[in-house]
């Protein structure tokens, strides 16, 4: 049945697409989570809309409510559909280093955007949503990185229907942001299935993302649990935009950029079952299409170049 | 043996401005001390008294955090390469 009752009802149940071109061979095979095929194209629409669900349910907003939230994009993209359509003013704090479209979207969707500096990433965004929630207290922060709503989505609709659809999955792969995808997903999986393999690729930006005053400035969010995950990659920008291109070149999957950071490291853990001869059917998270990302320069020019135009951005 | 040791800018004072170092080690704490003995005072940064490694630095042995292999008994052979970096949020 594909007929809904309104946009956010068609949340998630997205198709799960076969790499024939990409994958080393028919034994390990990769399949890509299309996660851009949802309502406002992007992963953050489970969260999302979880995280509002449960905040209604709690008696935390109620008509008219005022919603912050920290996010590099995609959560407040889709925080701002749904509020949109409930009746919901939403404020997003949100690094100045991120690609125009996104402000572009928010605008459009009618969110009110306070950019924080680019150094330190995220980090001075959470930091500066915090201490707006303290000046606000009629404000409901729902605050993605810690809220439980956000991985419950992933453990009640993404995990199963990566089940669903691959029973014998052997490794799930996913980009390392609030954590949400791989805790939720993450715990389902290793419920259900024994052995599976959970796969972390953390982006690795430029060096004024890490640029944080000391140390003590970092920052971990409140949802990861590292027992979750079997192991973590970090991929730089080179690697992420290299199998970016390629799963367009190759496959005709048009992604962002943190897509290609997951690709890489799904055809690392396909290498490793290649080298071990072992049979192997590994689903990583599209998480959103290229079109936020054109204005980076990413698709077009050399990888060099590309890499280059990159560099300050938080690109995932 | 060589190891090269990618130094994030937050912790640069401690190796005059170097992007990058070199240092030994047949574990990951063997190289911190190497390092430490060639840079004094960084691994006060890396690793806390108990001797763990630093809630919100992450260390990368060719590119896999070293929490999910070994952290600071994780084995290194020449040519491998570590990256050093404070954690930052994403999302």
């Amino acid at each position: 049945m594909s007929r809904y009752d309104s946009l956010v009802d068609s949340l998630g149940d997205t198709p799960l697409v076969g790499l024939p071109r990409l994958s080393p061979s028919p034994r390990v095979r990769l399949w890509a989570k299309l996660e851009d095929r949802n309502p406002t194209g992007s992963v953050k629409d489970r969260a999302a809309t979880y995280m509002v669900r449960d905040a209604e349910k709690e008696g935390l907003l109620r008509p008219g409510a005022t919603i912050l939230e920290p996010t590099s994009g995609n959560t407040g993209i889709s925080l701002a559909m749904v509020a949109a359509l409930r009746g919901y003013r939403l404020i997003c704090v949100m690094p100045e280093n991120t690609s125009t479209e996104r402000r572009q979207l928010l605008t459009m969707y009618g969110a009110r955007i306070i950019l924080s500096p680019a150094a330190g990433g995220s980090n001075q965004a959470v930091a500066r949503a915090k201490e707006l929630a303290a000046e606000h207290p009629d404000w409901v922060m729902l605050y993605q990185y810690g809220n439980p709503a956000n991985a419950l989505a992933h453990y009640e609709t993404t995990g199963p229907e990566l089940l669903r659809d691959l029973p014998g999955i052997t490794h799930f792969v996913a980009g390392l942001g609030t954590t949400g995808t791989l805790m939720g997903t993450g715990r389902y999986l290793r419920e259900q299935v024994p052995g599976i393999q959970i796969v972390a690729a953390e982006p690795r930006y430029g060096e004024l993302v890490y640029g944080l005053r000391n140390i003590d400035e970092g920052f971990v969010p409140e949802l990861y649990d590292p027992s979750v995950l079997s192991t973590r990659f970090s991929v730089g920008p080179r690697d992420a935009l290299r199998r970016t291109r390629e799963l367009v070149e190759r496959e005709g999957i048009f992604a962002g950029i943190s897509t290609g950071a997951a690709l890489h490291a799904a055809l690392g853990m396909a290498g490793k079952a290649v080298e071990a001869d072992e049979r192997a059917d590994i689903a990583f998270v599209v998480a959103d299409a290229g079109w936020k990302y054109l204005s980076t320069g990413a698709y077009s020019g050399t990888l060099a170049e590309a890499e280059a135009a990159l560099e300050g951005q938080l690109w995932a | 043996m060589a190891i090269e040791v990618r130094i994030p800018t937050i912790l640069r004072s401690y190796t005059a401005g170097a992007k990058a170092v070199a240092a030994d080690g047949e574990t990951l704490a063997g190289l911190v001390d190497n390092l430490d003995s060639r840079h004094p005072g960084i691994k006060a940064r890396l690793v806390t008294e108990s001797g763990a490694l630093h809630r919100f630095v992450n260390v990368y042995v060719n590119d896999e955090d070293v929490r999910f292999t070994g952290a600071l008994d994780t084995a290194l052979k020449d040519g491998d390469s570590v990256t050093i970096l404070p954690a930052v949020a994403g999302g």
